[in-house]
C-alpha cells in the first residue's frame, strides 16, 4: 500500500510549497547573519520569495485536478489562483508595513519569517487533499499569527490579545479534530474524494457524520470570525500592531475560504443540506451583529474588525447556496474583499507616526484638506466596503445575494440587504469625518515612495474591478466550475 | 469475554478514573501526577492493539519528558489557588448550565441512538515477527512525508516562535562575558597602594 516517490516529477505539483519552505529558511538564516546591519536584505529576499513562488505556481499551474503525494495534495486551477492571490496580498502587506515596522523598532527578521510560515499554512489549506493536511495547514497558519500578535514584546495590550487569540484557538482546533475524528470514523478516510464516495455510501443523515460536521462547522466558522465565534476577532485586531493586523485581515481570509470549500463544498458536498441550515444561522447573525456593533466603535481597527465580521457573513452566504455559482460568488467575495482590507489597514499604516498610531477615527478628521489624494483612496476604499457602485464591493455583494435568491433564500438576502444599509453608517461617517471636519493632527504623511505608490493603485484597483467587474468574475467562474 | 477483553475493560476504567482525577485533584501536583498514570494506561492500550512502539513512544515522550517539564513548571510557579478560585464561585452557575446542555446533546445522540461507527472491524492479529516500527517508518516516508514534513515546519515556526517571543535585549541584565572574564589580568583587577605601617603611637 506503500507509494514511494521514485522520481523528482512525484514532488513537482508541490513546488510552488518547496520553494516558498526552502526560500524562508534562507531567509531565516539571512537575516541571523545579516540581518541586524542590513534589514533591507531581509525584505528584499521576502519580496523575491513572494515572486519567486508566483512564477512557480503561474508557469507550473495544472490545467485540471491533480492529486500528489498519496492524494494529500491537490493542484487544481481554483488553488492556483487563490496562491497567486495570497502571494500579492502578503507581498502588499509587507510593504505597507516596511515603515511602521521601521520607525518603531520593530523590524525584526522574524516579522518576515513567521509571515511567510503563515502564508505557507495557507498555502497548504488551499491545496488540502486530505483533513490531515487541512489541519496542519490550520496549525501552522494559526501558530505563525500567533506569535505575530504577541510580537511587539513591550506592549500589554499585544500580549493579552495574543494569550486570548491562542486559548480560543486552541479550543477551536480541537472542535475541529473532533470532528474530524468523528468523521474519520464513519468514512474510514482522511482523503477529501474518499469522505465524498463515504458520505454518499451511508448517507448524508447518518448521525455519526451529523455529530462530526458540527464540530468541523464550528472549526470553520471559528477561523472564519462568523458570530457567535469571534470574540478574538475585534481584540486580535485592535491588540495587535498594525501591520500584524493588516496581515490577518488579508490572506488568511483567503485560507478561510479554501478550508470551507475543500472540507464543506468538497469532502462533505453531500451533506449540504446539514451545513447549509448551520451556515444560515451564523450568515444572519455575522451581518447582523457585524455592522451592529461597528456602528458603536471609535477605533479604526476595532471598526474594521467588525467589519470584516459582517463581510464573513456575506462570504457566507455563498456557501449557503450550495451551488457552483454560490462558490463562485464566495470566492470573489473574498478575493475582493482582500483587496479592501488591505487598503483600509494600508490607511492607518500610511498616516501613523512615530508616537502617532492613527487608528482612532478622529485622527482621520479633515483628511481631505491634508492629502486631497488619499482621502479619495480612503472614500474609494469606504464605499466600496459599504457596496456602493461603480465599486468593487457592490459586485460581490450583489454576487452573493444573487446565489441565494436563486436558491430561494428571498428573507435571507432581504437580512443581507438591510444590514448593509445600517453598514454603510459607519463606512460614511468616515468619509464625513475626512471631507467635512476640521484637522485636529497637523502633522504630514511621512510614508515612502513605494507605500504611496502601492496604496494609491490599491485604491485605484477597488475602481477599475469594479468599473470591469468581469475581469476577476470570469476567473472565479472560470476556476470553479 | 477473552483475557484481552477483561484486560481492556480493566485498564480503560483506570484510565477513565484517573482522567476524572486529573480535573478533580485540588493540588495541581496530583492533577499531574494523574495525568502521568492515564498515560501509562493509554500505554497499554497501545500493546493491546500491538501497537507496540507507539506504546514505548507515549511513555517515553508524554511521561519521560513532557510532564516531567510540565511538573517542574507547576512547582516552580507559585501559583495562588485561591486567587484562582475566586472567579469560580461566579461563573460556576453559567458553566454547570452549559455543561448541562451539551451532556445532554451529546449523550442523546451517542446513547439514544446509534452513531454508525461500523466500519472500522477487529483488528486483525500480526503475523509474528511482525515489526510495527518498521511498518509506521515505512508509511512516515512514503504515503504521509508531506505531512510528515509539514509537522517539522510547524516544529520549527515553534522554536522561532519562542526565541522571538523570549530573547530580548534588556537593560539592567549582568550576563557573564566569558571571553572577558579569561583575557583578565591580576593588575587589572587588584591594586595594589603602598602605604607605611602604622607605628606605635606616641
Amino acid at each position: 500500500m506503500a507509494t514511494d516517490i521514485t522520481s523528482i516529477a512525484d514532488l513537482a505539483p508541490a513546488g510552488a510549497e518547496i520553494f516558498v519552505l526552502a526560500a524562508t529558511c534562507v531567509v531565516l538564516l539571512a537575516d541571523v547573519f545579516w540581518g541586524e546591519r542590513q534589514r533591507w536584505l531581509t525584505y528584499t529576499l521576502s519580496l523575491l520569495t513572494l515572486a519567486g513562488a508566483a512564477v512557480i505556481t503561474l508557469t507550473h499551474g495544472a490545467p485540471g485536478r491533480e492529486l500528489a503525494f498519496s492524494g494529500m495534495f491537490v493542484s487544481d486551477p481554483m488553488g492556483d489562483v487563490l496562491k497567486v492571490f495570497t502571494y500579492g496580498a502578503v507581498a502588499v502587506s509587507f510593504i505597507y508595513s516596511r515603515d511602521y515596522l521601521t520607525r518603531r523598532g520593530l523590524a525584526k527578521g522574524e516579522f518576515y519569517v513567521l509571515a511567510l510560515f503563515a502564508m505557507l499554512g495557507i498555502m497548504v489549506m488551499i491545496t488540502a487533499g486530505s483533513l490531515l493536511t487541512v489541519y496542519l495547514g490550520v496549525e501552522l497558519l494559526s501558530l505563525s499569527l500567533y506569535a505575530l500578535v504577541a510580537f511587539d514584546r513591550d506592549s500589554g495590550i499585544a500580549a493579552e490579545s495574543a494569550m486570548k487569540y491562542f486559548v480560543l484557538g486552541a479550543i477551536a482546533s480541537g472542535a475541529l479534530l473532533y470532528g474530524i475524528s468523528m468523521v474519520y470514523g464513519v468514512t474510514g478516510s482522511l482523503r477529501l474524494d474518499e469522505i465524498a464516495v463515504g458520505v454518499s455510501e451511508v448517507g448524508a443523515s447518518q448521525l455519526g457524520l451529523v455529530f462530526g460536521l458540527a464540530f468541523i462547522v464550528v472549526g470553520v466558522a471559528f477561523k472564519f470570525g462568523a458570530v457567535p465565534f469571534h470574540m478574538w476577532l475585534p481584540d486580535v485586531y485592535h491588540g495587535a500592531p498594525t501591520p500584524v493586523t493588516l496581515f490577518i485581515g488579508s490572506a488568511p481570509k483567503i485560507a478561510s475560504f479554501a478550508l470551507a470549500i475543500r472540507v464543506l463544498a468538497e469532502g462533505l458536498g453531500g451533506m449540504v443540506g446539514g451545513w447549509q441550515d448551520m451556515l444560515v444561522v451564523l450568515a444572519a447573525l455575522s451581518m447582523g451583529l457585524g455592522n451592529v456593533v461597528a456602528i458603536s466603535q471609535t477605533n479604526l481597527k476595532r471598526m474594521l474588525a467588525y467589519s470584516t465580521i459582517s463581510h464573513v457573513g456575506f462570504i457566507l452566504l455563498g456557501f449557503v447556496a450550495g451551488t457552483a455559482t454560490g462558490y463562485q460568488a464566495a470566492m470573489y467575495y473574498t478575493l475582493t474583499y482582500v483587496i479592501m482590507a488591505l487598503g483600509g489597514f494600508g490607511m492607518i499604516l500610511l498616516l501613523s507616526r512615530d508616537g502617532f498610531e492613527s487608528d482612532r477615527l478622529e485622527d482621520f478628521k479633515g483628511l481631505a484638506k491634508k492629502s486631497p489624494w488619499f482621502a479619495l483612496v480612503m472614500l474609494m476604499l469606504m464605499f466600496s466596503m459599504a457596496g456602493v457602485p461603480p465599486f468593487v464591493g457592490f459586485w460581490a455583494k450583489i454576487g452573493v445575494i444573487g446565489a441565494v435568491v436563486d436558491k430561494g433564500y428571498t428573507w435571507l438576502a432581504g437580512i443581507a440587504v438591510f444590514f448593509s444599509v445600517i453598514g454603510a453608517f459607519y463606512y460614511l461617517r468616515v468619509i464625513k469625518l475626512m471631507y467635512f471636519d476640521e484637522p485636529t493632527d497637523v502633522g504630514a504623511i511621512e510614508a515612502g515612495g513605494s507605500m504611496r505608490f502601492v496604496l494609491s493603485a490599491n485604491g485605484l484597483a477597488v475602481l477599475a474591478l469594479g468599473v470591469f467587474p468581469s475581469v476577476l468574475l470570469d476567473l472565479c467562474i472560470r476556476v470553479l466550475q | 469475554m477473552t483475557i484481552v477483553n477483561i484486560l481492556f475493560y480493566l485498564f480503560s476504567a483506570v484510565l477513565i478514573g484517573s482522567a476524572i482525577g486529573v480535573i478533580t485533584a485540588r493540588n495541581p501536583v496530583h492533577a499531574a501526577l494523574f495525568l502521568v498514570f492515564s498515560f501509562f494506561n493509554s500505554a497499554v492500550l497501545w500493546l493491546l492493539l500491538e501497537a507496540e512502539f507507539l506504546a514505548i513512544v507515549l511513555v517515553l515522550v508524554y511521561v519521560g519528558a513532557v510532564m516531567v517539564l510540565f511538573l517542574f513548571v507547576v512547582m516552580m510557579l507559585d501559583i495562588n489557588l485561591v486567587q484562582m478560585r475566586q472567579g469560580f464561585t461566579k461563573y460556576a452557575p453559567i458553566g454547570l448550565v452549559v455543561a448541562a446542555i451539551v451532556v445532554a446533546e451529546i449523550g442523546s445522540v451517542v446513547w439514544v441512538k446509534e452513531l454508525g461507527l461500523t466500519n472500522i472491524g477487529d483488528v486483525a492479529p500480526l503475523p509474528a515477527g511482525y515489526s510495527n516500527t518498521k511498518a509506521l517508518g515505512q508509511l512516515l516516508y512514503s504515503d504521509y512525508i508531506y505531512p510528515f514534513e509539514l509537522a517539522a515546519v510547524i516544529l520549527l515556526v515553534a522554536i522561532v516562535a519562542a526565541i522571538i517571543l523570549t530573547m530580548r535585549k534588556r537593560t539592567g541584565l549582568k550576563p557573564q562575558d566569558i571571553a572577558a572574564q579569561v583575557a583578565v589580568r591580576a593588575k587589572d583587577r587588584v591594586r595594589i597602594v603602598k602605604m607605611k605601617a602604622e607605628g606605635k603611637e606616641s
